[in-house]
């Protein structure tokens, strides 16, 4: 308990959970303080860029085994199935509609690249290794749970979601995960002698970046929440919070059954924990037009994702030290 | 100079329905259109900004064409059709183009 607290404080402490704090604070007092759109999406690309092409030196340099293919394959059914359990707890702790309930859902079931790339920093600070091939594992799971939406709609809805071949082209072919599942590959065939020729690029400012991007996201989080606070009810704050840990114990399973080290079981139960905010509302708002966007995207970004930055992933960090007697 | 009664169609939409309009604008026979990004707004669904963002799902758009007047009911149709269950607003107006033949 006491390794797990200092744990926690570490991570409070850390630049990367003070910069997310101070673009909070920034947001709360109405600064103008704010990062252009251009630069943010540019931050976005060169993070998905660098974290792609790591993981996929990692893997030329471990070589590809049945545990791979097996880890692909927990995070797409843990993808499909997550919005499920989401759904149901929804419905049994706050009073959203069918319609919010599921686009919500669809949001736990996929998964937020920042928080995996906090995660990956928190590991490697940590002194544990994980297997590279976590970031196929995270661009296998962001788009099942956007069809698991849509399915709880057909389900308990009679129907009422727009999809066409176009939505699953744009789902499927997603820039983020063209870019993350591209740089991987790049990097498998590449391995260590393509990642030392653009390490000075991709490495050593690779946290600078990280800490930027998130007093950005705190920035953006802030303003939802002070946007969006008429919105958050109890039931859905709480829903913020719990899911995470629920759909972390859904990773630490899957992690501990596929025999993954330490770190790689970290970044599974973070991936299962953490909620999109990219991919799935983009879909959610061509497929459920219906849906209210100020609830999934306040609680995704605004909740979820500051739970899992500051407390999240220290926790995961304990249990999966705990459960592999690290 | 001689001049031309045209309509000026003027459509706000969610970034991510922009192709999905264009595809029914070019349908409804508009020759030529311009997409504009919307920089920040409110309304029923409440405040937003681009700063800061990294996703489309969030962002607005402004998709403009000039039409003759004799196809607008068919354009109307056919870009409320798109824009009738989403965030957005289409307003028409009455202006005054040199090239008649190229609308």
């Amino acid at each position: 308990m006491e390794g797990m607290l200092a744990l926690a404080a570490d991570n409070l402490l850390s630049p990367i959970i003070l910069f997310f704090a101070l673009g909070v604070l920034a947001a709360f007092a109405r600064s103008d303080l704010s990062i252009p759109e251009a630069i943010a999406k540019g931050m976005s690309i060169y993070l998905l860029f660098a974290i792609g092409f790591k993981g996929g030196a990692a893997v030329a340099d471990n070589g590809i085994d049945a545990t791979l293919i097996l880890s692909l394959v927990a995070g797409l059914v843990l993808s499909f199935a997550i919005p499920m359990v989401a759904f149901a707890l929804l419905r049994v702790m706050t009073g959203l509609s069918v319609v919010d309930a599921a686009a919500v859902a669809g949001h736990y079931g996929s998964i937020s690249i920042v928080t995996f790339v906090a995660a990956t920093s928190v590991v490697q600070g940590a002194g544990l290794d994980s297997e590279g091939y976590m970031v196929a594992v995270a661009a296998v799971m962001e788009a099942p749970a956007i069809l698991s939406a849509l399915w709880l709609i057909a389900r308990f809805d009679k129907g009422t979601a727009q999809m066409d071949a176009g939505l699953m082209r744009e789902i499927l072919l997603n820039g983020s995960i063209v870019l993350l599942v591209g740089s991987f590959l790049i990097g498998v065939i590449t391995g260590s002698e393509g990642l030392d020729l653009i390490a000075p690029f991709i490495v050593t400012p690779f946290q600078g970046v990280l800490c930027l991007f998130l007093l950005d996201m705190g920035l953006v989080a802030g303003r939802g929440l002070r946007e969006a606070r008429g919105v958050l009810k109890p039931g859905l704050f709480l829903f913020g919070v719990v899911m995470p840990v629920v759909g972390s114990v859904f990773g630490l399973l899957a992690g501990v059954l596929l025999g993954l080290s330490p770190g790689g079981i970290v970044l599974f139960m973070t991936l299962s924990a953490s909620a999109s905010y990219i991919a799935v509302p983009a879909a959610m708002r061509v497929a459920l037009p219906e849906a209210n966007p100020s609830i999934y995207l306040t609680l995704s970004l605004g909740v979820t994702f500051p739970f899992n930055l500051t407390l999240g992933i220290p926790l995961y960090l304990a249990v999966a030290s705990f459960v592999t007697g690290g | 100079m001689q001049t031309h009664n045209a309509k000026r169609v003027a459509v706000i939409i969610e970034a991510v329905m922009q192709s999905r309009l264009t595809d029914a604008m070019e349908n409804a026979g508009v020759s030529g259109y311009s997409v504009l990004p919307v920089l920040a707004g409110g309304g029923r669904s409440g405040n937003w900004s681009r700063e800061g963002q990294i996703g489309r799902g969030q962002g607005m758009v402004q998709v403009i064409c000039i039409i003759a007047p004799d196809k607008l009911d068919d354009l109307l149709n056919k870009a409320f059709a798109v824009v009738e269950k989403h965030i957005g607003v289409i307003s028409v107006s009455d202006c005054q183009v040199l090239r008649a033949e190229r609308f």
